[in-house]
C-alpha cells in the first residue's frame, strides 16, 4: 500500500517545500487546497441528508524547457502525499511532452505572504446551531399552515496554499455559504423561494425568510393563467444573476477570436470597443469588492482557452468586462494576451453588474408598475445558439402578475428563449445592485451583486406546467 | 483482463471497516456504512491539434454513514488512518444528532440481506487511466490534423474524459463489496465558419463503460465518423433554416438517450415524486399515488431501468447502499409501473426493498438515490429500419446527435436540439436543416410515439455527468435506445426564438 496515505495530514507549507526541493533544478508550481464544510439539508419539513467533510487535494505542475518550448505535467492527488511520486509522475509526463501553447515564465516573488504558516480555516456544524432552532420552529409553522418546506444550509471554508520554485508563497482563505428555502402549499399548487449567499450565516433568519415565503403563497391563492408570448418583465436581483453569470461565462477571448462565440467579429476578430447596449451598464469583478471579497491572485489547477497554470500567483485586479454599455474586456492569459494584443485579463471569482447612479430597490420597480410579470429565479438553463448566447429555461418558484404597482396574483411558470445580451439591450430600467445568489449557478459563482432589472419583450415560448 | 485493483486492496480496508463500524456500533448506530474509495480522473483536452489542458487527479478518502435514534449522518475525510476515520464517525453521528433539532420523519432503511464477501468487476481491456499522456494525445492530435487538412473546417477542439473508479463498501450487516469500473468520454468538435455565420458537428459516440479500447476497436467506427464530418458540417453551414411547426420526428438514439434521461428517468425517482428535490433538482409530475395508473406514452413504451447492462454507466454489482443490482419495469405499455429507489425511500414508500439507485459521487458524499441505466425497449422481432421508419414519414426531420437541453423542474416542459438534422419530405431525406429545436409536454411527446425501431437500431447512450442533490453530485448513466417516430411535434426555429 501506499504508507504515505496511513499517515497524519501535514502542514501545507511542509509539503510546498517538499515538492518544490524534489522537482529541483525543475521550475514547478504547487497548490494546496484544504477544505472543511458542513452543510444539511431539508424537505417535507423535516432535515434529510447532511455532511461534515474534510478534503485536502495537491496539484503539483513541473514545468520542462524543450528546444522547442516550455512542457508542462500535472497531477493532483487528495489526503496526505508522496512529493517524490507526485514529481516523478509530472517530470515523466514534461519531459515527453509537447511544447505548452499557453507557456510562460513564472510569476515571480521574494516575499513571504505573512499568514502563508497559518493552519486552514475550518467549519462544522455548529455554524447552523441557532438556525436548525429557528428551522424546527419554522417547518412547525409550515405544518400548521398546511405548508411544505424544502432547501439547503451549506458552509465551506477553503484554503488555499501556493508556492512555486520561482518564490511565491502565497495563501487565501475563502468562506463560502449559502442558504436556500422553498415554500409550497401542500396541495401543489404554488411554491415558491429565497436563496441568499453568505459568509458566516449572521446574516440569515430563517423565520423572517419564511415570513416572506408565506406573503407570496398567501397572493399565489389568486392563480392566473397566461398564454406565452412576449412580455415585460421585472426581474429580481437573484433572477438577474441566473442570466448575468452565463453572460460572463462566453466572455472568452480565444473561443471569440475562433469565430464560435456571441463576441466574435469574424476570424481573429472580437467585439472588444463595441457598443453592446444603449444602457450604460458596468459588469465588473474585484477581487476587494467589501461583502463579495475572493482571492486576490490568480488560483488554477489547470490550464484552459483562456486561464494558463503558468499564471499561477498572478495578482488580479479590479476589471471591468462592460464599461458604459461598451465591450472592455474578455479573458485571456498571458500567452493569448501576448498573442492577441490584448490585456492579461484572467477569470475573478465574483461579479457585479451595476448601473452608475441607479438607486431603486425591486419594490420601487414593482410600485412603479402598469403590468408586468415579476419572476422569482431561472431554472435549467442551457445555451440553445452560441451565435447570439440564445438561452433558454424556466421560470420557478414564483412568477407573479404586477398591474397598477401591486402583486395581483400568481401566472403558470413558462419556459423562456433568451439572450442575456439582448436582454440587456431591451433594458427600460435598472435599479440598484445588491447581493444576488443565482438559483442555478450559484453553487459555483456564489460572490455575484446584481441590480433588479425591468425588461421589454421577454420571450416566454411556452407555458410549463411545473410547479 | 479486468481485475480489481491490488493497490487499492493494499489498503488497511479491513481495519478502516472495523474502526468504523464498531465505533458506530458502541454508540449506538442501528445501521452504519464505510465507503473507501479511490477515484482516478484524467483531462485531456486540444484546441486545433495542440494540448489546451491536462489533469491527472487521484482522489481518496472514507465515507461514513449511520443511522442513530431515527437520524442520518454522513462524513467523510481525506484521513485514511485510524484516528482519521474514528473521527469521521463521531462527525457523522454528531451531524445526525444536530439535525435531529429539525427532524419531522424518523429515518428507516429498507432491510437488505448480508451478502458476505462480493465482487464486481465491470468488463474492460485497458484501464484507460493507465495509457501515457502522449499516446492519449497522439490519437487526438492525429484525429483533429485530419479533421483540420478537410477543406472548410477552421478549428477543432477535442476532449478525452478518463475514470477508473476503485470502491470498498461494508456495513453493519455484514456484506463486503470491492468494485471497480473504467468508463470513458470521447467528443471532437469540428467548427467551420462563413462569412457572416458558423456551425459546429460533434461526433456522436456516447461515453462507456469501457476501457481505453473503445478508442482502437471496432465498437465505434470513430475514423467513419470523423472521416464524414467535414461534408456533413459543410451541408449543415449552407442547409435552409428550418419552418417553425409541427413535424413527425424520427429521432436518433445518439438524441433520444437524452430524451429519455430527462423526461422518464429523473421523472421516475421516487425521492423527487416524495418532495426531496424539492429545492434543487424539482419534483415530478409523476406523482406516487399515480403508480399503476398514470398514461405515461402509448402502448409501445416499455422503459426499464437497471444496474446490470453490460457496459453501462451506471451499472455496479452492489449499490452504495449494500443493495445487489437489478433490473425493474418503469413504464410498461405506456402505464407507469415504478420507481428508481434507495433503501430510506423504499421504506418510507412501503415498497418491501430497495431497487438499488443510491450513489456517492465520491467519498466525500453521502449516498442518495441516482439514476439507473433507464433505457426504452426495442420492437421485438426484425425491423423496422431506421430507414422504414423514414420511409414512412410525409413531413418530418430525422434528428441525430444531442446538444442542448432543458426540461422543468416536474419534468414536464422540454426544449431539446441536436448535432444534425434531415429534412423528410415522402419518406425521403431531402437535405440537412439549421436551427432545430423540438419542444414538448413530456406525456403528450410519448404519447405521440407511433413507431419503434428494431434491435439493429438500438443503442446505449448516456452522459458522465449527471446532477442532482445537494451538495451538488455527478453521477454516470447510461440509456438504451432504438430509433423512434414520434407524430405531430412542435419544433421550433432557433433564430427566429432569438428575435432574429
Amino acid at each position: 500500500m501506499n504508507e504515505y496515505l496511513a499517515k497524519a495530514l501535514e502542514p501545507a507549507g511542509v509539503i510546498i517545500e517538499s515538492v518544490i526541493a524534489e522537482a529541483a533544478p525543475l521550475e514547478c508550481v504547487v497548490l494546496v487546497e484544504d477544505r472543511f464544510d458542513a452543510d444539511v439539508r431539508f424537505a417535507n419539513n423535516s432535515t434529510t441528508t447532511n455532511g461534515i467533510r474534510r478534503e485536502r487535494r495537491v496539484i503539483v505542475a513541473v514545468f520542462h524547457d524543450h528546444d522547442g518550448g516550455r512542457a508542462v505535467g500535472i497531477a493532483s492527488r487528495s489526503g496526505q502525499v508522496d512529493a517524490r511520486e507526485l514529481v516523478e509522475a509530472t517530470r515523466a509526463e514534461a519531459r515527453r511532452g509537447a511544447p505548452a501553447t499557453d507557456a510562460s515564465s513564472l510569476i515571480s516573488s521574494s516575499a513571504v505572504a505573512s499568514d502563508f504558516d497559518q493552519a486552514p480555516g475550518e467549519t462544522d456544524l455548529s455554524l447552523f446551531g441557532s438556525l436548525l432552532g429557528d428551522l424546527g420552529d419554522c417547518f412547525a409553522r409550515a405544518r400548521s399552515a398546511k405548508q411544505v418546506l424544502a432547501g439547503f444550509a451549506t458552509h465551506e471554508v477553503e484554503t488555499v496554499y501556493l508556492g512555486t520554485s520561482t518564490g511565491i508563497r502565497l495563501r487565501h482563505e475563502q468562506p463560502t455559504g449559502s442558504f436556500e428555502l422553498v415554500a409550497r402549499d401542500s396541495t401543489g399548487i404554488a411554491s415558491t423561494w429565497v436563496g441568499r449567499g453568505t459568509e458566516n450565516f449572521a446574516d440569515i433568519e430563517a423565520n423572517a425568510i419564511y415570513d416572506h415565503l408565506a406573503e407570496r403563497l398567501r397572493v399565489s391563492t389568486n392563480k392566473i393563467d397566461l398564454p406565452a408570448g412576449r412580455y415585460e418583465v421585472i426581474l429580481p436581483p437573484d433572477a438577474t444573476a441566473d442570466l448575468v453569470v452565463d453572460l460572463s461565462g462566453a466572455m472568452s477571448g480565444r473561443e471569440a477570436e475562433d469565430g464560435g462565440n456571441v463576441f466574435s467579429r469574424g476570424p481573429g476578430e472580437t467585439q472588444i470597443g463595441e457598443r453592446l447596449t444603449d444602457v450604460p451598464f458596468e459588469l465588473s469583478s474585484d477581487p476587494s469588492l467589501p461583502g463579495i471579497s475572493c482571492a486576490p491572485f490568480l488560483m488554477t489547477a489547470a490550464s484552459s482557452a483562456d486561464v494558463s497554470i503558468f499564471d499561477n500567483g498572478a495578482p488580479l485586479r479590479a476589471t471591468n468586462w462592460i464599461r458604459g454599455g461598451v465591450l472592455e474586456q474578455l479573458c485571456y492569459h498571458r500567452a493569448g494576451a501576448r498573442r492577441s494584443g490584448r490585456l492579461f485579463c484572467p477569470p475573478i471569482d465574483n461579479l457585479r453588474l451595476e448601473l452608475p447612479g441607479a438607486t431603486k430597490d425591486l419594490d420601487d420597480l414593482i410600485r412603479s408598475t402598469k403590468r408586468a410579470l415579476l419572476l422569482t429565479c431561472l431554472w435549467y438553463i442551457r445555451e440553445v445558439d452560441p451565435a447570439t448566447l440564445l438561452l433558454t429555461g424556466l421560470t420557478r418558484d414564483g412568477v407573479y402578475l404586477v398591474e397598477d404597482g401591486e402583486i395581483v396574483g400568481a401566472v403558470n411558470n413558462f419556459r423562456f428563449n433568451e439572450s442575456p445580451l439582448d436582454m440587456l439591450r431591451r433594458v427600460s430600467e435598472v435599479g440598484l445592485a445588491t447581493r444576488a445568489l443565482s438559483r442555478e449557478s450559484g453553487e459555483w459563482m456564489n460572490r455575484t451583486e446584481m441590480p433588479p432589472l425591468r425588461v421589454e419583450e421577454f420571450n416566454m415560448s411556452s407555458v410549463s406546467r411545473a410547479i | 483482463m479486468a481485475s480489481l485493483d491490488e493497490v487499492f486492496l493494499a489498503l488497511p480496508l479491513e481495519e478502516l471497516d472495523a474502526v468504523a463500524l464498531e465505533r458506530a456500533q458502541s454508540k449506538g448506530a442501528s445501521a452504519a456504512e464505510i465507503r473507501i474509495e479511490e477515484l482516478r480522473e484524467q483531462y485531456l483536452v486540444l484546441r486545433d491539434a495542440s494540448v489546451e489542458g491536462t489533469s491527472d487527479d487521484v482522489e481518496i478518502g472514507v465515507g461514513v454513514r449511520v443511522v442513530i435514534d431515527g437520524s442520518m449522518g454522513f462524513s467523510g475525510t481525506v484521513e485514511l488512518t485510524k484516528d482519521g476515520v474514528a473521527r469521521a464517525v463521531d462527525f457523522a453521528i454528531e451531524a445526525a444528532r444536530v439535525t435531529a433539532k429539525a427532524r419531522g420523519r424518523r429515518v428507516e432503511l429498507a432491510p437488505e440481506p448480508s451478502y458476505g464477501l462480493v465482487e464486481f468487476v465491470g468488463p474492460f481491456e485497458i484501464d484507460p487511466t493507465s495509457v501515457p499522456l502522449d499516446e492519449r494525445v497522439g490519437l487526438f492530435t492525429a484525429w483533429s490534423e485530419q479533421l483540420l487538412l478537410a477543406p472548410g473546417i477552421d478549428h477543432v477542439t477535442a476532449s478525452l474524459h478518463s475514470v477508473n473508479e476503485n470502491k470498498h463498501f461494508a456495513n453493519l450487516a455484514g456484506t463486503v463489496a470491492n468494485q471497480r469500473r473504467v468508463r470513458i468520454h470521447p467528443v471532437i468538435e469540428a467548427l467551420a465558419l462563413d462569412e457572416s455565420d458558423f456551425e459546429t458537428m460533434r461526433t456522436t459516440a456516447p461515453p462507456v463503460g469501457r476501457g481505453y479500447e473503445y478508442l482502437l476497436g471496432s465498437t465505434w467506427d470513430f475514423e467513419s465518423e470523423i472521416a464524414s464530418m467535414p461534408q456533413l458540417l459543410e451541408e449543415k453551414l449552407s442547409a435552409p433554416s428550418v419552418e417553425p411547426g409541427i413535424y413527425d420526428l424520427v429521432i436518433d438514439p445518439t438524441n433520444l438517450w437524452l430524451t429519455i434521461h430527462e423526461s422518464v428517468g429523473h421523472a421516475t425517482e421516487l425521492d423527487r415524486a416524495l418532495g426531496y428535490e424539492a429545492a434543487y433538482a424539482g419534483t415530478s409530475f409523476a406523482t406516487f399515488d399515480q403508480l399503476g395508473t398514470l398514461r405515461y406514452g402509448s402502448q409501445l413504451m416499455h422503459v426499464t431501468g437497471d444496474r446490470v447492462t453490460p457496459y453501462g454507466l451506471a451499472t455496479v454489482g452492489f449499490d452504495d447502499e449494500g443493495v445487489k443490482a437489478q433490473e425493474f419495469d418503469l413504464v410498461k405499455d405506456g402505464v407507469l409501473v415504478g420507481y428508481q429507489l434507495d433503501r430510506q425511500i423504499a421504506q418510507e414508500a412501503a415498497l418491501g426493498r430497495s431497487n438499488g439507485c443510491a450513489f456517492g459521487c465520491s467519498p466525500f458524499m453521502s449516498p442518495i438515490q441516482r439514476m439507473a441505466n433507464v433505457s426504452l425497449k426495442p420492437a421485438a422481432g426484425v425491423g423496422p429500419t431506421t430507414q422504414d421508419l423514414i420511409a414512412g414519414v410525409k413531413n418530418g426531420i430525422y434528428i441525430v446527435g444531442d446538444k442542448s437541453w432543458s426540461i422543468d423542474m416536474q419534468r414536464y416542459n422540454f426544449q431539446f436540439t441536436g448535432q444534425r438534422f434531415f429534412l423528410i419530405q415522402d419518406g425521403k431525406i431531402v437535405s440537412q436543416l439549421r436551427d432545430v429545436a423540438y419542444q414538448a409536454t413530456t406525456t403528450d411527446f410519448w404519447g405521440s410515439l407511433v413507431g419503434l425501431g428494431d434491435r439493429s437500431t438500438y443503442l446505449l447512450g448516456g452522459a458522465m455527468n449527471c446532477g442532482k442533490g445537494q451538495p451538488g453530485q455527478v453521477a454516470p448513466v447510461s440509456h438504451g435506445c432504438p430509433s423512434a417516430l414520434f407524430s405531430n411535434i412542435r419544433v421550433l426555429n432557433t433564430k427566429q426564438e432569438s428575435g432574429r
